[in-house]
């Protein structure tokens, strides 16, 4: 598995996230290649159907970054993520998800630098962890 | 008028679908005078052999109660189906996985360590296992082959309409029957009930605001009988399951578990009711949030009680 390339899909939130990860763009800072982004509102808008499904799809890793707890556009919303999150964390590894597949971070819109050093810390992670196969798990019946 | 012709079955089930058949009460009379039951192994003695026989479609409703577990169940899902023009899914077992479902935290591997070697009362010193064939003095016996993986019927053949509960109330029994007899059929893939919106909806509990700094189980506390469960700090489903049933389970001072499925629009149950119940919590302190979480001592188990295999990862991945 000396070739495997993890597949993350990175929930940013369009107020902090998403313009950190431009701010790294602008600036062209060099990070992993891995992370799909997907831009969101607010990771707020992340429901946990999103993770799973991504899971489903055949992602190794999921990623969601908000704004700095206090500084959301919204309020609280990152609050909610937070809690969801730390429930999600909890419930995962029943599913036989490992909780380094799934991270919550928060990266503002002038932190391109903590931007691409989660995105490669991430990637490294998922990497060592390997790929996640659910489909290998299908019944060889039908 | 010639009469319908019914066709019963039970797959991986308890039975209970079976009773909640017949708690239809008297109006099982007005469904004799209508319909005759061509196949129903827990009540009429009918051979697989007879179903092989019957011409293709000349079933007109199929009631199929639990899920696909094994080789039996899945033969008899496609058998059914070839025979019946309407296909229903009864029940939580054959529309979610249900209860014999959550042996997807599992495989069979470990679930057969379980039921032959670990349980206290089982003593099994060679290791013994159930095999698909045996030769024994007087032949060679086959049994059905043990999935890995408990299926839905409708991941198992195509499937009409759907009956939720464990098991379906009289009511939404009834529903379904009577538009069967007088032949107003909702559209293909309807879940047939009463409602289409969250249990909440029909619950009589006053509801004020949800703040939550503890969750308790069941037999932790004696609940208000007026206030919402969920309010309270009991685990109550209510919010991410269908309504339908008349909330009987609040009215009784126990939370609701969910036995109702999704609401309409919803895919993934669990996934659901995780999130409407991060959002009760009331703390914005990652401590005190892990603190209030660790309250619930089963999430998957809990969330997931009725639709593991009918959610977006069907299975909990084994090493």
């Amino acid at each position: 598995m000396n070739n495997f390339e993890p597949k993350v899909v990175g929930f940013l939130c369009n107020w902090c996230s998403y313009r950190g990860a431009d701010l790294a763009g602008t600036a062209r800072m060099k990070c992993a290649p891995n992370v799909r982004i997907i831009r969101v509102m607010c990771s707020g808008r992340v429901e946990p159907t999103f993770i799973l499904k991504a899971f489903q799809l055949g992602a190794d890793g999921v990623l969601v970054l908000g704004c700095h707890p206090g500084d959301c556009h919204y309020v609280e919303g990152n609050y909610k993520t937070l809690r969801r999150m730390k429930m999600l964390e909890k419930m995962l590894p029943q599913l036989g998800i490992e909780n380094g597949r799934v991270r919550l971070d928060w990266v503002s819109a002038s932190e391109g630098d903590r931007f691409v050093s989660i995105i490669d810390d991430m990637t490294e992670k998922v990497r060592a962890l390997g790929p996640f196969k659910q489909n290998s798990q299908e019944e060889k019946h039908d | 008028m010639t009469k319908l012709k019914v066709a019963l079955y039970w797959a991986a089930s308890c039975g209970g679908c079976e009773i909640a058949t017949l708690a239809i009460h008297e109006k099982i009379l007005k469904l004799a005078e209508v319909a005759d039951i061509v196949f129903w192994p827990v009540g009429l003695d009918f051979k697989y052999a007879d179903v092989e026989n019957m011409a293709d479609k000349s079933v007109d409703v199929c009631l199929f109660n639990g899920a696909i577990r094994n080789e039996e169940n899945e033969h008899l899902a496609k058998l059914l189906r070839a025979k019946s023009k309407i296909m229903i899914a009864y029940g939580s077992c054959s529309y979610e996985g249900c209860i014999p479902g959550l042996s997807n935290f599992y495989n069979r591997q470990l679930t057969f360590d379980r039921v032959y070697i670990e349980t206290p009362s089982t003593e099994n010193p060679d290791k013994i296992f159930p095999q698909t064939r045996v030769k024994v003095p007087e032949g060679e016996l086959e049994i059905p082959e043990f999935y890995d993986t408990v299926k839905t019927l409708a991941q198992t053949v195509d499937v009409d309409y759907f009956i939720p509960g464990c098991p379906p109330e009289e009511r939404t029994t009834w529903l379904a029957l009577e538009a069967l007899i007088e032949g107003k059929l909702p559209p293909k893939g309807t879940v047939i009930s009463h409602s289409v919106k969250a249990l909440c909806d029909e619950c009589p509990r006053t509801r004020e605001e949800k703040k939550i700094k503890k969750f308790y189980r069941p037999y932790e506390i004696i609940p208000d009988p007026e206030k919402c469960l969920l309010e309270q700090g009991l685990l109550c489903y209510g919010v991410a399951t269908r309504g339908g049933c008349g909330a009987l389970c609040p009215q009784a001072n126990m939370p609701c578990t969910g036995c109702y499925g999704p609401v309409e629009g919803v895919v993934d149950q669990g996934a659901h009711f995780l999130s409407a119940l991060s959002s009760v919590i009331d703390s914005n302190d990652p401590e005190e949030i892990q603190r209030i979480i660790d309250d619930i001592p089963d999430p998957a188990g809990t969330f997931y009680r009725y639709s593991l295999p009918d959610s977006l990862l069907r299975r909990a991945m084994i090493k």
